[in-house]
């Protein structure tokens, strides 16, 4: 049942902490002692939410045995909602520090938000099914999910940009600013307009929670989130390489355009051509702090 | 596993969550190997 | 600030007069799109005459569509972006005239789309207090997100498809308090409608501050 992979164990980058030699191994992947650490965790806290999600936990007496996506449903639902605020808040820090870690964190939380999104709003239709007959009800829960993870999508896609990667992060941030605020409008104005259906109370019959399924649900709290970390870590640090790639290449490109101008005055040609033209400060004075 | 009322379900939610984290973290990993390989190690901030 | 947007509104204006494109291409994209709903839905007159309010707020809010890609597409000619960096004109206020001129142009839209429904769909013009304000303040909301969303995307090859994808699900509470105002409207209760046309108003107000601040921003960014 669980899918999850054994997080770094199984990569080449071992090596960096075992070898002793005179030259140390470079890690060629993203892990380290605390993302296998927080692997190790996650995986062991999975487990104990297979365990007590799928058989140590009762069914419930109205859904039966689909009250166990309940487990799932909900601690995905509410990290996505913190991915967003992560979001939210690093674009709001990179607008004002300006330092490229903010950005990647940005996008790093909000890609996994949308995975996060994915999953909520799968178990939350297989949910429907069984408990009220249709894979869809146009309940605000879920409609206002749907139209976040659309809103997350259009971030993701802002994100891809081929344009100067200044501007990019730029163009990102404010999007990334208005993501939290647009996701309380959306789900107010959508609990409102339901609200004014009254099958919206009949159709949400919340089961009544208590013993082994609390407990349940407080380790899918716990699994997920620790899940969600250890991604985050991961794709942050993704991100980060991203932009160091990016900056090497332009950095290369830079350096070879140098090279072809000087080449061009030696030959007897006017000035050298600006080879400062579309670098709008990006070239590799920005700090490396984050 | 003991037979429950709607298998189907919730073997397919759970099943389906879990592959799409499996897979997404997969491929969150593989880029990181790939992208580790351009950047030289002085450039990152882990071990 | 609000002589540089007036300054800003006239231009825009002034190039949508010359081009005529809202008059001669998206008025009647808006009003085909009224008529492709009827193909869809049947003409069955007691059914347009519920959805109409629905259908006159979507087929408005793709009309927007075009509308702000174009208000975008004007700054987006060689050079211009940065004559308006170096004009010293606020960049607040710059947001305010472009949303003002998409307002107005949205605005002519509606009478005219509010026309089309009434014959088409045969919706009955009652609570006609309603229908006006909600319609300023949600096209005012609608004007405002869309200049913000618009510099968001703009000059970019792919705005065409990113600009629906980013600002639509962004509009949903518009569409969503729209809708429920012109429909307590048309069904004479309008004392229901208000409430709706207090979120739409909020909404507006929300979305102008954000690009007046933004918007400086975003010009120099790019």
């Amino acid at each position: 049942m669980t899918a999850t992979t054994s997080p770094g164990t199984s990569s080449p980058g071992a090596p960096s902490v075992a070898a002793a030699g005179p030259a140390p191994e470079v890690p060629a992947n993203t892990g380290s002692t605390a993302t296998r650490a927080l692997g190790v965790l996650a995986l062991a806290s999975t487990v104990l939410l297979v365990l007590y999600g799928l058989v140590w936990s009762p069914a419930d007496v109205e859904m039966e045995d689909s009250v166990r996506l309940m487990y799932v449903h909900v601690p995905s639902a509410t990290y996505l909602y913190v991915g967003c605020f992560i979001t939210t808040v690093a674009s709001g820090m990179w607008l004002r520090k300006r330092t490229p870690g903010w950005d990647a964190l940005a996008g790093a939380s909000a890609e996994i938000a949308l995975v996060f999104s994915a999953i909520t709003l799968g178990t939350g239709s297989l949910w429907g099914r069984p408990t009220w007959g249709t894979y869809w009800t146009w309940d605000a829960r879920l409609t206002s999910t749907a139209l976040l993870a659309a809103l997350l999508a259009g971030y993701l896609a802002l994100r891809r940009l081929d344009v100067d990667p200044d501007a990019r992060s730029t163009r990102a941030a404010v999007l990334g600013l208005l993501l939290v605020p647009n996701v309380i409008v959306v789900n107010r104005s959508v609990e409102w307009w339901r609200s004014l259906h009254q099958d919206s109370t009949l159709v949400k019959l919340d089961p009544t929670i208590e013993g082994d399924m609390l407990v349940a649900l407080m380790v899918g709290f716990l699994a997920m989130g620790l899940i969600f970390a250890w991604l985050l870590v991961h794709r942050f640090r993704v991100a980060w390489l991203e932009y160091q790639s990016e900056r090497i290449d332009l950095d290369v490109a830079l350096a070879a355009r140098r090279t072809e101008a000087l080449g061009e005055v030696g030959a007897g040609a006017g000035p050298p051509p600006g080879t400062m033209t579309g670098t709008s400060g990006t070239t590799g004075t920005t700090g490396v702090t984050a | 596993m003991i037979a429950m009322t709607h298998a189907g379900y919730v073997a397919a939610a759970w099943g389906g969550s879990a592959a799409l984290i499996g897979l997404y973290a997969l491929s969150v990993l593989h880029r990181g190997r790939k992208l580790s390989r351009r950047v030289p190690p002085e450039e990152r901030r882990w071990s | 600030m609000w002589r540089d947007a007036a300054l800003v509104a006239g231009r825009d204006l002034r190039v949508e007069l010359r081009s005529r494109v809202t008059v001669n291409q998206v008025a009647p994209f808006a009003l085909l799109v009224l008529v492709l709903f009827a193909f869809a839905l049947d003409p069955d007159r007691q059914l347009l005459e519920r959805v109409a309010s629905g259908l006159f707020w979507t087929a408005v809010l793709f009309s927007a569509l075009l509308a702000i890609a174009r208000s975008a597409a004007i700054d987006e000619t060689d050079g211009v972006r940065d004559a308006l960096r170096l004009s010293g004109l606020d960049p607040a206020g710059v947001f305010v005239g472009k949303a003002a001129a998409v307002a107005a142009e949205l605005l002519v839209l509606e009478v005219l789309l509010g026309v089309g429904v009434v014959v088409l769909y045969g919706a009955d013009p009652t609570g006609v207090g309603l229908l006006v304000l909600a319609s300023v303040a949600a096209t005012a909301a609608v004007a405002a997100t869309g200049t913000l969303y618009g510099a968001l995307v703009s000059g970019l090859r792919v705005r065409e498809t990113l600009l629906p994808l980013v600002l639509l699900p962004v509009l949903a509470p518009v569409l969503i308090g729209a809708t429920r105002a012109w429909e307590a409207a048309l069904a004479g209760a309008p004392a229901d409608g208000w409430p709706w046309c207090g979120l739409l108003a909020a909404f507006a107000v929300l979305y102008s501050v954000a690009g007046a601040l933004a918007y400086g921003t975003l010009l120099e960014g790019s």
